[in-house]
């Protein structure tokens, strides 16, 4: 390993806050790229379910 | 061997054998991308070696060059898939081709933010005017505007074919963007891996980044599989088959 | 092919009847660069390294000003449905309006050029430059904004998207030509880069209608 503690680790040589900077917006940007589309496939399938009990009903009172 | 292939291609534009396939696909994607992501990220931020001249800084490269490689890449998949549709009418490539953007546009902003966080240290400055950055930001206005343009236009299938158009178009800026570091003299380091030439990179350096490129290429596969997936829950929510998917 | 002749001569009798089609973007380029001193530094060494840049970049903002409307009457009194029709080639209609287009903006920009260039002590070297890199980059600017004005079309609020649009494909003309300019200035060959102008004036010339055909066609109401 080359770093001897977590402090030197997170030191980063002194250049600690670019590097962190950088990992931290991108897990960010990654987190949001993950989580949109789990979101809209949620609400995709809430609302087809939605629909489909609409339908149902629909037909049944038909 | 031709008649697999067109079995293959009319199989690819059926939105349902896409989404019975790329079910079972994406927890093992999930899985590649998740081992490939820890391994490359501890191999390279805890046993890399420093950089004789830049320290620890460096090691932002194992976001950087993943994310650069991807964001032009990624607008050529874009290219490539407006194209099928253009020529082919498949409503798939569209599908496609609409869901790469956002997720091509922020691996673009990764690139472009790391890239200006790791010239601070290294050259003093928050950004500088030089060709391969400039290039790349030039790059994020691109998927902007393929974006933009799909969104005005007021049919779904005139947007499609809009950003199809432009994408094309754009395209031609992607050669510019990878020769702009030999046309011009810049701050930029020349490009670290090339296919022909031996890396000018220590391996204890080279494998993380390697590991971290194969990565993000893995997680843009799963994005744009899972972004795709929506798209068809959507266009094709009154079909029988969509219906029954949420019985089951 | 008549069909095409006989636009290009409509449009070119319509620009000549419509001064202001032509004169107003020319008088832009004159106070877009007229702003620069005023804002800066009149100082002619300041100036003189600046100046080809900010001629071309008044040239580029001149150039978007009169894209917008390019297609935008024929989309709203049926002359793009009757082209259609026609079965004329659209990649010859769409090379005819580039070339309506670069005579109505273009050309007049490159032939006023020296005189901003004296405006802003462009050093005399890089006048010949100047208007060779004009002379072949306004070409393609107008090449490559018929695919977005054919794009945008029928958009209601499409100049600014335009813009959005068209831009990112100009800079590498932008980038060489005013490096042409630069260099002659300072004494260096700029061969170079007028070639690459040329290089891009003959792709834009076979690519770019092909891609405004296909985007005209999305103008159709439906």
């Amino acid at each position: 390993m080359e770093f001897a503690s977590l402090s030197e680790f997170i030191a980063m040589g002194k250049h600690g806050l670019y590097v962190w900077l950088s990992y931290g917006l991108t897990a960010l940007i990654v987190a949001i790229n993950v989580a949109l589309p789990l979101l809209r496939r949620r609400r995709l399938m809430k609302e087809q379910a939605q629909r489909l009990r609409r339908e149902k009903r629909h037909a049944s009172t038909t | 061997m031709w008649q697999w292939l067109t079995q293959q291609y009319h199989r690819m534009s059926s939105p349902k054998w896409f989404y019975e396939l790329t079910g079972r696909w994406v927890p093992w994607l999930v899985a590649m991308v998740v081992i490939s992501a820890v391994v490359g990220l501890t191999l390279g931020l805890l046993f890399a070696p420093a950089d004789y001249q830049q320290g620890d800084s460096f090691r932002i490269i194992y976001i950087h060059v993943p994310a650069a490689l991807l964001a032009q890449s990624a607008y050529l998949m874009m290219a490539i898939s407006g194209a099928v549709f253009l020529i082919w009418r498949m409503k798939m490539a569209a599908w496609v081709a609409k869901v790469i953007a956002p997720v091509g546009a922020s691996f673009c902003l990764i690139a472009l933010l790391t890239g200006a966080i790791w010239g601070k240290p290294t050259w003093g400055t928050w950004w500088v005017w030089d060709a391969r950055l400039t290039s790349m930001l030039l790059l994020l206005f691109l998927y902007f505007g393929v974006m933009a343009i799909q969104q005005a236009m007021e049919s779904e299938d005139a947007g499609h074919k809009a950003a199809a158009i432009l994408a094309l178009v754009g395209v031609v800026n992607i050669p510019i963007i990878k020769y702009s570091v030999e046309w011009w003299n810049t701050l930029h380091q020349p490009a670290t891996l090339t296919l022909t030439e031996k890396p000018s990179m220590h391996p204890d350096m080279l494998w993380p980044l390697l590991i971290m490129i194969v990565s993000t290429y893995l997680f843009f596969a799963l994005l744009v599989i899972l972004r795709t997936r929506n798209e068809i829950l959507w266009h094709e929510r009154k079909r029988q088959w969509v219906k029954k998917l949420l019985e089951s | 092919m008549s069909l095409v002749v006989a636009t290009i001569r409509r449009d070119l009798l319509l620009a000549a009847r419509n001064p202001g089609e032509w004169a107003n973007p020319l008088m832009f380029f004159l106070m877009v660069a007229t702003l620069f001193p005023l804002a800066v530094d009149p100082d002619p060494k300041f100036l003189s390294r600046i100046a080809g840049g900010v001629i071309w970049v008044a040239a580029l903002l001149a150039t978007l000003l009169s894209l917008d409307a390019l297609f935008r009457a024929d989309v709203e009194d049926g002359s793009l449905e009757q082209w259609l029709a026609s079965g004329e080639s659209l990649y010859a209609l769409a090379l005819g309006k580039a070339l309506v287009h670069w005579c109505i903006s273009g050309l007049p920009l490159t032939l006023m050029s020296p005189l901003l260039g004296v405006m802003l002590h462009l050093p005399n070297d890089a006048l010949l430059p100047l208007l060779l890199s004009l002379a072949v980059g306004t070409p393609v600017l107008s090449l490559l904004g018929t695919v977005g004005a054919a794009l945008t079309a029928s958009l209601r609020s499409g100049g600014l998207l335009l813009t959005l649009l068209i831009l990112p494909l100009y800079v590498p003309v932008l980038i060489f030509a005013a490096s042409a300019v630069y260099q002659a200035g300072i004494g260096m060959t700029y061969h170079g880069q007028i070639a690459m102008l040329g290089a891009m004036l003959a792709l834009a010339m076979a690519l770019a209608p092909f891609a405004a055909a296909a985007a005209l066609k999305l103008n159709l109401s439906r």
